[in-house]
């Protein structure tokens, strides 16, 4: 019975038969889907209502701005960040496989790229140096914009964007502390087999928070 | 995950199917779809001709909507781990996205006819 699988594998039975950790996550990111639709959905809202630049896509002219402002968003440098956040995905997955893999030596194969697999450490330590250059993107972003003149109240478009955004590089940099809590462990004594719940609701939450950056990028960032 | 055995699974098939994770070659293919259709949003995106015409938008939701359900899927697993981790997952964000529907109807950014 699942019941017995459940103590054998060293939690008590639940009614479920599923570990209450991994429910309580999955709970969690389901609420948190609605904190992040919901400012979306804000800034959905206001978008185009503002009454003085700098604007996301348009140009500014006077006199509607006292002189004339480019579009702020930068495409590039956001197109480069979210490329970062889905390598460190890919790199929190291998993470995740190498952990639960970690009594198994020799499943990814042989040779060098099959040990680099194997190091549960090298893919944490990948996944924090990601998200911490993510979070490098991002206050680069927000320091030019600043400097460029928009800020949190300088009008409907600033105000919903650094709300959303400022939201999700909390919830980066959450995570990467808790990567790199993660990593203190996995030094300290080593992850096995028996710590990967452990690593998966990390890795559940991780992933979580690239999806939310998908949305984000393409309905901020490219629809105009 | 070791510690995920559902209760009710009472056949060996059903377990296997639950726990089957992609190996790491298949990471890697999805990273590279992934970034594949990152680069074609953005590609579209300077193209003036494509952003004037209806079709942008809806192609941005479409790609975007794929990204995010990969992701979901195979690197959140919830394509091989149990219903009630899909449903605790799908259930606030059909909820959410149905909320964000009725809030650009409501203030008029998005128009019936």
């Amino acid at each position: 019975m699942a019941t017995a699988a459940a103590v054998g594998h060293g939690h008590p039975p639940t009614t479920t038969g599923l570990d209450h950790r991994k429910i309580a996550i999955w709970a969690f990111i389901g609420s948190e889907c609605m904190l992040f639709t919901s400012l979306i959905s804000t800034y959905l809202v206001y978008k185009g209502r503002s009454v003085t630049g700098p604007f996301p896509h348009e140009v500014c002219n006077p006199p509607q701005c006292a002189t004339t402002l480019q579009p702020i968003l930068n495409i590039p440098i956001t197109s480069v960040s979210t490329f970062v956040l889905l390598m460190s995905s890919l790199a929190m997955v291998l993470a995740l496989a190498a952990v639960q893999n970690k009594d198994k030596p020799g499943w990814a194969g042989t040779g060098w790229w099959a040990r680099q697999l194997e190091s549960s450490k090298l893919w944490l330590l990948m996944t924090a140096i990601l998200g911490a250059t993510f979070l490098g993107f991002q206050a680069y972003e927000f320091t030019s914009f600043v400097h460029e003149g928009l800020t949190i109240r300088k009008n409907l478009f600033g105000s919903s964007f650094f709300t959303l955004t400022g939201f999700h590089g909390a919830h980066v940099t959450v995570g990467v502390l808790w990567l790199l809590t993660l990593l203190a462990i996995d030094m300290r004594r080593g992850l096995g087999p028996k710590d990967a719940l452990n690593v998966d609701i990390a890795a559940l939450y991780w992933h979580f928070v690239d999806v939310v950056w998908i949305a984000i990028f393409t309905l901020v960032y490219l629809i105009k | 995950m070791a510690h995920d055995h559902p209760q009710s699974s009472g056949s060996k098939s059903e377990h296997a199917e639950e726990h089957a994770h992609p190996t790491w070659s298949v990471y890697w293919k999805i990273a590279t779809i992934l970034t594949l259709i990152t680069a074609f949003e953005v590609w579209v995106y300077y193209i003036p001709a494509f952003v004037a015409t209806k079709l942008f938008v809806p192609s941005l939701l479409i790609m975007s909507a794929v990204k995010f359900a990969i992701v979901v899927m195979f690197y959140m697993h919830l394509k091989y781990d149990h219903k009630l981790f899909r449903a605790l997952f799908t259930g606030p964000l059909i909820i959410a996205g149905a909320t964000m529907v009725v809030l650009l109807f409501l203030f008029g950014h998005l128009v019936v006819g």
